[in-house]
């Protein structure tokens, strides 16, 4: 089932300073991968996603979408690649309501007649329709959180990169996002960042470990789960 | 649909707009006209102010550098071709071009939104000081000279091709409100774009609007350049509405003016800041005649009450006010169609028993 490497990181550091938050990582994503970048607070998985995303110039070297070198990018550049972005903190347009936010982006790709009708569809595909007219600002962070995704979708990215969807949802909601998640990725590549295991073994996938900016580990969640140095670092066991 | 309502306002601002311009010129006085050609100008700074900062999110602190500017190119070229033809032209352009350049620094070298205030207002200080210093015969653009301190005497508007036939006093307050009417018009459909939409989300959202794929620094290029264009057509019938042009159109009073237009006539709004600037300009005018307070210390005054209590602005409150009077007639209305009901159902009861 392995085609085409569409993400590929070759040595990858982010230093702050003297913390090497993202150390000499080699990364490969296949295509219609669903794949979970999961580690302990300040593992470097944030990091890590910046870089790939352009929010971020990485210290030295190359993040490869595709044909296209993205290191250094500008994040619109990243985007026009087709690849749809989620943030760790919810990023949407506070002041504008529902629909104008996922209109945004469904017209950045299609024209008026199209962007309208997609922009309808995803708001019904996300449950959203009901609030389609507030104002982004008033929801509450769950739905936030869904109005992002909705903008994600609505743009039919080929690559989607997913910072912690399911921080702060309700157990229903995260049940939703997985479902949403595993549907996603009928058509598109994806990567989620995520510290939520539950939430990992709802959308079953392939998994990379971090640690200390490097990978740990990359294999299913069982295996990561019986693996003993995951356990140590998540844990802590380090000094018995 | 919020579409809807706000067209129906728009057509109605304009048609307001258009009935004054039949009508002022027969009933006011012919001072008054003149002064309301200059009111008209700073109102049209003030519409460009309130698209880029109200609608953009820019704050730009040196707005009348592209007034002044437009003011300034208007009155050399048409000293030099003999004629307002194409110094009309020259103005706007010299205003969006000088726009750009600077717009074309800040935005592309990602300067933050405290800066952008900063070099704005710099910019048009130092033009201040510039063009004061430019006293003497040795300052002279073409056949103009700069005039340092005391600036030039602006030629009045002629027809189109027609150096010879000048527009009279009120001919140019025609020409200045049909100017303004279709600068609101154009920023009326310029925001309802796509991309005027994309400009209010990244006013919103810059790191969002770039992760959807829009490229912030052109789009905010793009609307500083045009707001820049406004501010140099306001700047033409501020030049004909005084007589001249001075170094005192570039001062920190005038900058600061500009933005209490905006705070006051509400951002987020085209109308609002519009009548913020008739508003003041005549407040200060009456204050000046009144001789009684320093005029600084009042709209000092207005600025802070603003900002404390209204912070919105003007039209947005007095909008919500409304739409909140709405609501409770609506519910006082819903309530007394229900009691009334309850009322017969009960004397039905009573019928029945």
């Amino acid at each position: 089932m392995r085609g085409e490497i569409v993400v590929e990181t070759r040595n990858l550091s982010m230093h702050f300073g003297g913390v090497k938050a993202v150390d000499r990582v080699n990364f490969n994503l296949w295509e219609n991968e669903l794949r979970c970048l999961i580690g302990p607070n300040g593992a470097g998985k944030s990091t890590f996603f910046k870089c790939l995303t352009g929010q971020l110039t990485p210290t030295a070297g190359d993040v490869v979408i595709r044909d296209f070198t993205a290191t250094g990018r500008q994040p619109h550049e990243v985007a026009r690649l087709g690849v749809g972005i989620k943030t760790q903190v919810p990023s949407v347009f506070d002041g504008l309501s529902v629909e104008e936010n996922v209109w945004l982006s469904a017209r950045k790709w299609h024209n008026a007649a199209r962007a309208k009708s997609l922009t309808r569809d995803t708001l019904e595909r996300l449950q959203l329709g009901d609030i389609r007219g507030l104002q982004v600002g008033l929801l509450a962070h769950g739905q936030r959180q869904w109005v992002e995704l909705g903008m994600v979708v609505a743009a039919e990215p080929w690559l989607v990169l997913l910072d912690e969807p399911a921080a702060g949802m309700t157990h229903e909601e995260t049940e939703r996002t997985a479902e949403l998640i595993r549907e996603i990725n009928r058509t598109a590549t994806m990567i989620v960042v995520e510290h939520d295991m539950q939430f990992i073994r709802m959308i079953s996938s392939r998994v990379t470990v971090f640690h200390e900016g490097q990978i740990l580990i990359e294999d299913t969640m069982d295996v990561i789960t019986a693996d003993p140095r995951v356990r140590e670092v998540y844990l802590g066991h380090r000094h018995p | 649909m919020t579409w809807g309502r706000e067209n129906r306002w728009r057509v109605a601002v304009v048609l307001i707009g258009l009935a004054f311009t039949l009508f002022a010129p027969g009933v006011l006085q012919l001072f008054t006209i003149i002064n309301l050609t200059t009111a008209i100008a700073l109102a049209i700074l003030a519409l460009s102010l309130a698209l880029i900062w109200g609608y953009g999110g820019i704050l730009c602190f040196g707005q009348t550098a592209f007034f002044g500017i437009g003011a300034y190119a208007y009155t050399i070229a048409a000293i030099n071709f003999g004629g307002s033809t194409w110094a009309v032209l020259v103005a706007v352009l010299a205003a969006a071009a000088f726009a750009a350049i600077i717009g074309y620094f800040v935005f592309y070298g990602r300067v933050s939104d405290v800066y952008m205030a900063v070099i704005t207002l710099t910019v048009t200080l130092i033009l201040y000081n510039l063009l004061r210093r430019t006293s003497g015969p040795e300052y002279k653009i073409g056949s103009a000279l700069l005039g340092g301190f005391n600036g030039i005497t602006s030629p009045p508007l002629n027809l189109p091709w027609a150096p010879y036939s000048m527009l009279f006093p009120q001919h140019v307050f025609y020409v200045a409100m049909i100017a303004l009417i279709a600068a609101y018009v154009f920023s009326a459909w310029l925001v309802q774009t796509h991309f005027g939409r994309v400009s209010v989300a990244v006013r919103e959202n810059e790191l969002r609007a770039e992760l959807l794929g829009y490229d912030i620094r052109f789009y905010k290029l793009a609307l500083f350049t045009i707001g820049g264009a406004l501010a140099g057509l306001g700047g033409i019938f501020f030049a004909n509405g005084v007589g001249r042009v001075t170094p005192d159109m570039f001062n920190l009073y005038s900058s600061a003016l500009a933005i209490i237009w905006v705070i006051v006539g509400g951002r987020g709004t085209l109308v609002g800041p519009v009548l913020g600037s008739f508003a003041l300009f005549y407040l200060i005018g009456w204050l000046g005649t009144q001789n009684t307070v320093n005029i600084n210390l009042v709209l000092g005054i207005i600025l802070i009450i603003f900002v404390l209590v209204v912070p919105r602005g003007l039209l947005p409150t007095l909008v919500r006010w409304w739409d909140a009077g709405r609501d409770r007639r609506a519910m006082q209305r819903r309530e007394l169609k229900l009691r009334r009901r309850r009322g017969t159902r009960a004397a039905e009861a009573t019928h029945e028993g």
